[in-house]
């Protein structure tokens, strides 16, 4: 008896915790198209979200981008001309894959952990109490303005770490591999589509969402002081980079399904 | 008390899973009148208040504000009614990522919708009023001391001069002597705006200060109520326990042995 009541428990939980975020996430979205809309604060997140992130994104891009090469070159040369597809393989994973999960990924240690940690303490300092005592929205003034910033700033990124992604693996194969430099990037540009980038930036751009998401969400409910802030923080950045992996599954199954 | 009650409280209930805070809580605040809950830590003095501002919704209850039903308001409405509210926080609660003047210039700009250099002027106004120059103004909130950081709570509260003001042991934390500044800026304040004050506290010295009259909770119930001169000659045992700070009496905290 104890045992299922133990399973009731857990799956109760479980749902309870799964509507709570969504009745969450509905009426945090309804607020971001609802005026007033603070662009002042919009514009500040987004800064902080997609200006100060570029430094870590492009180091990990560009590493990204050269060991994929390395590798690259190691696999293929156990094929007969497998070697020449070195820059097709790299703009490709790149651009469709590597560049939105790594972004997404650095972005939810980076932002989800300080959106987590600045709007918990605001929760366990009465902020949000005093936020709403003085007629003011916590979800539009806290929540909206992150939300925004996310799905706009992370695309951005994608953006800049696909391109230094690309060239950290033409920086390995044209100097340790001795590619022709003009012929790979000629190979680069030939093979990318339009939709290959494009694709990306979607993914991105919902990944961007689930960060900001989950690191107010849990700051949001944080409880119990300090103890109960940099719970909240694990949880954001856990929680936010297994739903970029799974939304990534999903989103490239819808994405290149046809 | 003349007509009809600013703030009337009936029935109020609240439970956290099996504690129970508050159990058929009745209480009513006079036009204009300072009332001072007073009652041991974990008493339910806070809920008490949350439930009154909205801040929290009670299991069951009414609390009428102005003779109007407000429990179960939907957002919209509740914000409305907010602004009729100021509130000191226990920890003060100020926006640490804003300056002083424009914590206290917020709720203008925000709910009333005045305009930056308005709000500024009004804000460093009300700084004065509460002893504070207008340099003061332009530091942050982490560099104050905590008095001086009450003062400011203060100042946000009724910067918008609402009609009721909620006091969260405004006390606490304090030396004596900046506990009577800020004692004697809370008389100032709600006679200059003619406001209603609700208070709680467990500080005797602050109750007998800013008090028309107490009100002692206990078990989540009001056990007792009175003009505060009379609080002295309560004939309550628990009233007479809790003004003398005796550990013998009715009240008992529940101590187990090592």
């Amino acid at each position: 008896m104890n045992f299922l009541a133990r399973i009731g428990h857990v799956t109760l939980g479980f749902c309870t915790g799964t509507g709570r975020l969504t009745m969450f996430t509905l009426n945090a979205v309804s607020h971001c198209f609802r005026p007033p809309i603070y662009y002042k604060l919009i514009g500040r997140q987004f800064v902080d979200i997609g200006y100060y992130s570029l430094p870590v994104v492009g180091l990990t891009a560009i590493f990204i981008g050269m060991v994929l090469a390395l590798q690259l070159h190691t696999g293929f040369s156990r094929l007969t001309g497998g070697e020449s597809a070195i820059a097709q393989v790299v703009v490709l994973g790149m651009t469709r894959e590597l560049g939105p999960v790594i972004a997404g990924l650095m972005v939810a240690g980076r932002i989800g952990a300080s959106i987590a940690a600045e709007v918990g303490t605001m929760r366990v300092t009465d902020q949000i109490d005093a936020l709403s005592t003085l007629s003011t929205n916590p979800f539009k003034y806290l929540v909206a303005p992150r939300l925004l910033a996310g799905i706009v700033a992370l695309p951005c990124l994608v953006l800049v770490a696909d391109i230094i992604g690309v060239f950290g693996g033409f920086l390995v194969a044209s100097y340790k591999f001795g590619f022709n430099p003009s012929a790979y990037l000629q190979n680069t540009a030939d093979f990318l589509q339009r939709d290959d980038v494009i694709s990306g930036l979607i993914k991105s751009s919902v990944f961007g969402f689930l960060i900001a998401l989950m690191g107010c969400y849990c700051g949001y409910n944080s409880r119990g002081g300090a103890q109960g802030v940099g719970a909240a923080t694990t949880y954001a950045v856990v929680s936010a980079s297994v739903l970029i992996l799974m939304f990534d599954y999903i989103l490239s199954a819808l994405l290149f399904s046809s | 008390m003349s007509g009809e009650p600013k703030i009337a409280v009936r029935g109020l209930k609240k439970a956290f899973g099996h504690k129970v805070v508050l159990d058929g809580l009745d209480l009513d605040v006079g036009v204009g009148e300072s009332v001072v809950v007073i009652g041991g830590s974990g008493t339910g003095k806070s809920v008490l208040v949350k439930c009154i501002m909205g801040l929290m919704e009670p299991d069951a209850g009414s609390v009428k504000i102005d003779g109007r039903e407000v429990t179960g308001l939907p957002r919209g409405e509740r914000e409305k009614v907010m602004q009729k509210f100021g509130m000191l926080f226990q920890g003060s609660a100020l926006f640490d990522s804003l300056r002083v003047w424009q914590n206290v210039a917020f709720g203008l700009i925000q709910g009333h919708g005045m305009g930056q250099a308005e709000a500024k002027e009004l804000a460093l106004k009300t700084l004065g009023a509460v002893g504070l120059g207008p340099e003061v103004g332009e530091l942050w909130p982490a560099e104050l001391s905590g008095g001086m950081q009450k003062r400011v709570a203060l100042a946000r509260a009724i910067a918008s001069k609402p009609e009721i003001i909620i006091f969260d042991e405004p006390t606490t934390g304090l030396d004596p002597i900046m506990g009577d500044v800020i004692n004697n800026l809370i008389v100032q304040c709600v006679r200059d705006l003619g406001a209603t004050a609700v208070s709680i506290t467990h500080d005797i010295a602050s109750a007998h200060k800013i008090a028309d009259r107490i009100a002692m909770i206990h078990k989540g119930k009001i056990i007792w109520q009175g003009a505060a001169k009379a609080i002295d000659q309560s004939g309550n045992a628990y009233v007479d326990q809790f003004i003398h700070g005796r550990a013998e009496g009715p009240i008992q905290m529940e101590i187990r042995a090592l």
